[in-house]
């Protein structure tokens, strides 16, 4: 690999060349002094600690690494602090300790086969990443999925966006001492999960939305089970708010906390719920419909103060549009195949659900196996070549609970992708860190951050 | 499958495809559509002035810079591409706009002036492919580990089989890879 040279001035994460100049000349000779500064923590009273520390340098100021191993990071996030006693002065997040390198795996696997790539991207909205990205094949390829299959996706999103709610309420409960909102929150995702599983075959990683299709229809009574859920629910919802939207730590602990203004929001592209809190109602499932949301009667909820307690207003408001949608899809369900009819794309293996959670259709067995040696050929080049996607490139977006995720998906004409490259929602909402920390507590970063809900495994693929 | 035709781009883009004509001519190198979707295919040059332009004109006032992704296409001269996939809430409508860069020469102007949520994307494209963005606030890799080599997402770049270097550590590629109480290579 020969690398033009270049000379350029590499600057280190953490670094904040956003300073101001003045400030930027003294952080620097701060960390040449620092690097100097030995100061050994051994124990003992923590006046007389601190007390030492000060004696050497003639500064208060502290760089705490917080991550990549840390509870309250939302994964292997990395955030370098910069204190003035409790204050803070900096925090730069890094990134990338959980990069996997989907995207260029992703190149080198057939059209189908990328679905199981996307989908372990932001584990806890697995159901959008696939979407998202059959959407983007379907495009290229100029077709539909059938009416059910878009009505199925659009259930399946919006119980995945009401788990993924929970996860973000849990978590964050948890981190500002909120114990029994962390056990509810995750009590009921797990219903969630059970119902994915149910449908799809796996709890996570579902790889259940196809490219023109969805890989298998509902099992018999999952309808009522997810209509008992979504009536259920909306008592769970009322329940986690009088434990928070009036308690008085809940209101100290995130009104005020991590406020951008609608402009900083635009600036930094941020979207979904954080931009929703700061009053701009935008939400692509109204502005850019897919799979047939316009048919749904939804509110898109908003709130004005744009800090952290706006955005659990937000999040707490969209469970219950989700919950709205879940049961008009139940109501309108169309009836027909989950898959498209054309041959030359739609996915040959019948598969029904068996107890495995995968299992055959022996009628699709016999089928290729005793009766047609076209079929089976057909079969095993559809499974082993794949479908072959027309040149072009196209860029598609979904509504995923972190905000727009797009897909910037390059075809060549060929039966493997030539680039998939993933706007993941995380990714570019983090960047909003720095900007929200500034002049906030060290324990006011904990609730600024959880706001945000970033999941590094979207942010880092 | 509907068969292909002419893109007819939407209804609130036409003012601002014609304003890019009218203002900045020869700049604009070409403009494309498929599938619904529109791009501008411009001078690196003058990328700076046309993305100020249509963020701040009324008639485009794309405020939104939704994605900026990077394509290697080896057969070209001009081999990396940059996508910017714009978004405007107040038309609500998409432009792509593209430029290419050459490898021995991949310097693009950077674009977090005028949005800056350019910042961590252009961090990736040049982790990812090298193309370095003149004026970032601060250009270093994102992704990939501070000291590495090479640009993964390239098309001449193989996927699997390098050696991977971290500060003090050596794991040899995955095919030769034996582990003795310790990484070695056979």
């Amino acid at each position: 690999m020969s690398e033009p040279n270049i000379d350029e001035a590499v600057v280190r994460p953490g670094e904040a060349l956003d300073l101001p100049e003045r400030a930027a000349a003294e952080h620097v000779t701060l960390n040449e002094r620092r690097a100097q500064q030995v100061i050994a923590m051994g124990g003992g009273d923590w006046a007389e600690v601190t007390a030492r520390a000060h004696a050497e340098g003639d500064d208060d100021l502290m760089v705490i690494n917080m991550g990549p191993q840390h509870p309250s990071t939302h994964g292997v996030l990395r955030l370098v602090v910069e204190l003035r006693g409790e204050a803070v002065i900096s925090c730069q997040p890094v990134v990338g300790y959980l990069h996997t390198g989907i995207e260029k795996s992703a190149e080198y696997r057939t059209w189908v086969q990328g679905v199981t790539f996307v989908t372990r991207m932001d584990y806890l909205s697995p159901i959008f990443n696939e979407t998202a990205y059959c959407l983007a094949v379907e495009k290229l390829l100029g077709v539909e999925a059938p009416p059910r299959a878009q009505a199925l996706r659009v259930l399946l999103m919006e119980l995945n966006r009401v788990a993924s709610h929970l996860v973000w309420l849990a978590t964050t409960g948890l981190e500002l001492g909120a114990l029994s909102v962390m056990l509810y929150g995750f009590r009921e995702r797990e219903e969630i999960l059970d119902i994915l599983e149910e449908i799809t075959g796996l709890r996570m990683n579902h790889a259940w939305v196809r490219p023109a299709g969805v890989s298998q229809d509902l099992p018999d009574g999952t309808e009522e089970r997810v209509r008992r859920f979504a009536g259920d629910m909306r008592g769970k919802i009322d329940e986690y708010e009088t434990l928070l939207t009036r308690n008085p730590i809940w209101l100290e602990r995130t009104r005020g906390i991590g406020h951008l203004s609608v402009d900083q929001l635009t600036g930094l592209g941020i979207t979904g719920p954080m931009l929703r809190a700061g009053g701009v109602a935008h939400d692509l499932r109204k502005a850019e419909p897919y799979c047939g949301y316009e048919q749904y009667d939804f509110e898109v909820p908003t709130a004005t103060d744009s800090d952290v307690y706006a955005r659990y207003q937000v999040r707490i408001a969209e469970m219950r549009e989700s919950l709205k949608i879940i049961e008009q899809v139940l109501d309108a369900l169309p009836d027909g195949p989950v898959m498209i009819a054309d041959p030359k794309i739609a996915w040959p293996a019948r598969l029904a659900l068996g107890p495995d959670g995968l299992g055959n259709s022996p009628a699709h067995v016999q089928h290729i196996m005793g009766e047609s040696m076209e079929a089976l050929i057909h079969h095993f080049k559809m499974v082993t070549e794949g479908i072959k996607v027309p040149a072009g490139e196209v860029y598609t977006t979904v509504e995923s609970p972190r905000g727009e995720l797009g897909y910037h998906v390059v075809s060549d004409g060929g039966n493997l992708p030539y680039r998939v490259h993933v706007r993941d929602p995380s990714f570019v909402n983090l960047q909003a860190v720095p900007v929200m920390m500034n002049g906030l507590l060290m324990a006011d970063i904990i609730a600024a951050l959880s706001s945000i809900d970033p999941v590094l495994g979207g942010v880092d693929r | 499958m509907p068969p292909e035709t002419a893109t007819q781009p939407p209804d609130a883009l036409q003012p601002v495809l014609t304003g890019l004509r009218e203002r900045f001519g020869d700049a604009v190198r070409e403009i494309g559509g498929h599938r619904g979707e529109v791009t501008v295919e411009l001078d690196p040059a003058s990328l700076v002035e046309v993305a100020t332009w249509l963020r701040d004109d009324p008639a485009a006032a794309f405020g939104h810079l939704s994605d900026l992704s990077g394509t290697d296409y080896p057969e070209r001269p001009d081999r990396l591409c940059v996508d910017y996939h714009l978004y405007s809430r107040e038309h609500n409508v998409r432009l792509r706009l593209k430029v290419r860069v050459t490898v021995a020469e991949p310097r693009l102007p950077t674009v977090t002036g005028v949005w800056p949520t350019a910042n961590w994307h252009e961090r990736e494209v040049y982790d990812f492919f090298g193309v370095r963005f003149d004026g970032h606030p601060n250009l270093v890799r994102i992704l990939m580990p501070e000291d590495w080599k090479g640009y993964p997402h390239r098309k001449d770049y193989p996927l699997g089989g390098v050696d991977v270097d971290y500060i003090g550590a050596h794991v040899p590629p995955p095919d030769t890879r034996r582990y003795k109480g310790g990484w070695t290579s056979t």
